[in-house]
């Protein structure tokens, strides 16, 4: 099933007669794969990724450092299932380190970051304090560089 | 790129005094297939090329940074003409770690600037004026001009497709003589993808020890073979390896570094320390930087071969199974990049085919003819091309294919 999943991580329009014909397997097999990844939460979503930035109506992110206090039973699990709720809130992990929870927010301006912040994050009992950084430039995400020179092969049109 | 095409050699170009300018040896080689197909794209747009004979992917970035790392620290002064040591004790490593093969980094290991000048270091280094090179038919386009230009001339066996391009010890064992000096085996084989299989591989290693012959087995295709079931038998790896066996191999389609100009030999002292003495005195040492690249290549590279590997398998299960559903008869090419169709449904010749292809669909594939006599009838079309590329260069050869079955 793996070289399924690798093919719709690089591809996720790729139809599922051409991942048969990729991997040598039956289309039937193909769409079963991919029924029962969906279904055991393995394949997730089949998202395209845009830079907005680059068409001018960028939303604002930040990255957030969020200290929390763990709870009897619980631990960190029961507040965090609660911040990662909010829409604004793109990605997060527990981590290692001076605080909990790197939290990665979008909104569509600075003031709608820090309303967030103020009145939804901060506010919450078990948060013990909030470091935001606002993000200046992106670069790179989920592996894709937004400025990349072009790397596509300048290769000799034929070659020996 | 036989002895039959050879010898319609261009006029001489003698000046007015009657003297010659140019060598009758390199006269004596034909004007390259491939060189002709590149003018006729020059100029050309929208053309996909299915042509061409390296990896699509950029050399991973680990690679390069080491590189970059080295330029940084002024490591730009010629090396050991045998190689940086490190390159030679990560390389002895690396052979050790796939087939098990022993050689002595400090005197059975020659780092050479691309396959290319190993190939041509080991004939130089051993042929003699009127010597015999044997090798398949049809072989990579070098070949030819390479062994003639070392003094020898190139027998070829010939290989079908209702055999797979198999090469076999029978039909090599007719054609030896008593000028016989070397057995040259590209394995997995430019054009045609065939790998031999162990049998075959133990067979002719045997029998060129029967003959006293030389194995000049060029293996840079060694990582890209795609049958779990068969692993790959390098010539390296046997266990009565002959001492006249010399392999060659390199970094440029496993690591997808064919500009970085570095590759190897690796055989018995005497005949390395030869091929050094031509070395030295041509190219005294590969690329330095590139060298470096190399060690990073082989310390953390194998994640990046097995993707790459990944890749090019399902392209090219998608190319076979579609040139097949167009009608053209495929072998499945067990390695290499390279797909060998059949385009005798067409009734026309290769050449034809593969002008008429770019001037009609604008899509390059060489001519199999390029390749020796037993290549007429076929087309070498790489994979290692986009997904996208690849099905867009099939709806272009299927309506061509459709249109000129039909007319005839």
């Amino acid at each position: 099933m793996d070289d399924i999943l690798r093919i719709l991580e690089q591809d996720a329009r790729t139809p599922p007669e051409r991942i048969a014909e990729m991997t040598g397997r039956s289309i039937e097999d193909v769409r079963e794969s991919i029924v029962t990844a969906e279904r055991d939460g393995i394949l997730l979503s089949y998202r395209s990724q845009i830079n907005w930035d680059a068409l001018g109506r960028g939303d604002v992110h930040a990255i957030i450092e969020v200290r929390i206090a763990p709870q009897r039973e619980v631990g960190f699990d029961s507040v965090a299932a609660r911040i990662a709720r909010f829409p604004e809130v793109r990605s997060m992990h527990l981590v290692s380190g001076d605080y909990d929870l790197a939290v990665q927010v979008t909104g569509e301006s600075i003031y709608a970051i820090s309303n967030f912040v103020a009145s939804k994050l901060a506010v919450l009992e078990a948060v013990q304090g909030t470091v935001t950084h606002f993000v200046l430039k992106r670069y790179k995400e989920d592996g894709t560089l937004f400025e990349a020179e072009d790397e596509s092969p300048h290769r000799l049109p034929v070659s020996m | 790129m036989t002895n039959s095409t050879h010898q319609d050699s261009t006029p001489r170009s003698d000046n007015a005094a009657g003297r010659r300018r140019i060598a009758q040896r390199v006269e004596d080689i034909p004007p390259s297939g491939i060189r002709k197909f590149f003018d006729l794209i020059a100029g050309q747009e929208g053309i996909i090329s299915l042509g061409v004979g390296e990896p699509d992917f950029v050399t991973p970035w680990h690679i390069r940074e080491a590189a970059i790392d080295s330029l940084e620290r002024g490591h730009t002064h010629y090396t050991s003409n045998y190689g940086t040591p490190e390159l030679r004790k990560e390389l002895a490593a690396y052979l050790e770690r796939l087939y098990g093969a022993k050689y002595d980094p400090q005197s059975e290991l020659l780092i050479t600037v691309g396959v290319s000048e190993a190939l041509d270091l080991a004939l130089r280094a051993t042929l003699d004026p009127g010597d015999e090179v044997i090798t398949g038919d049809p072989c990579y386009v070098a070949y030819f001009p390479v062994v003639h230009m070392a003094g020898g001339s190139l027998i070829t066996a010939p290989t079908t497709m209702e055999d797979e391009f198999r090469l076999r010890a029978s039909e090599v064992e007719k054609l030896i003589t008593p000028q016989t000096r070397a057995l040259l085996i590209n394995n997995p084989s430019n054009p045609t993808g065939a790998v031999l299989d162990r049998a075959t591989t133990e067979e002719l290693s045997e029998m060129a020890a029967r003959h006293d012959l030389l194995v000049i087995a060029d293996e840079i295709y060694d990582r890209l073979v795609y049958s779990p079931d068969e692993p790959f038998t390098s010539f390296a790896s046997l266990t009565g390896r002959s001492d006249q066996t010399i392999v060659l191999g390199g970094f440029s389609k496993s690591y997808a570094m064919t500009g970085w100009r570095v590759g190897y030999a690796a055989g018995p002292s005497d005949i390395i320390s030869a091929m050094m003495k031509v070395h030295q005195y041509t190219m005294m040492s590969a690329p330095t930087a590139a060298q470096a690249a190399a060690v990073a290549a082989l310390r953390e590279g194998e994640r990046d071969v097995q993707e790459m590997r990944e890749a090019y398998d399902q392209r090219r299960r998608l190319l076979v199974g579609g040139l097949r559903r167009i009608g053209l008869p495929c072998v499945e090419p067990r390695g290499a990049f390279y797909a060998f169709p059949s385009i005798m449904p067409t009734g026309m010749s290769s050449e034809e085919f593969a002008e008429r292809l770019l001037t009609e669909e604008g899509v390059a594939v060489v001519p199999g003819s390029a390749f020796g006599p037993s290549g007429e009838g076929f087309v070498r079309c790489c994979y290692a091309a986009s997904v996208e590329d690849i099905e867009e260069a099939l709806t272009r050869m299927g309506r061509f294919v459709e249109r000129h079955s039909q007319s005839r």
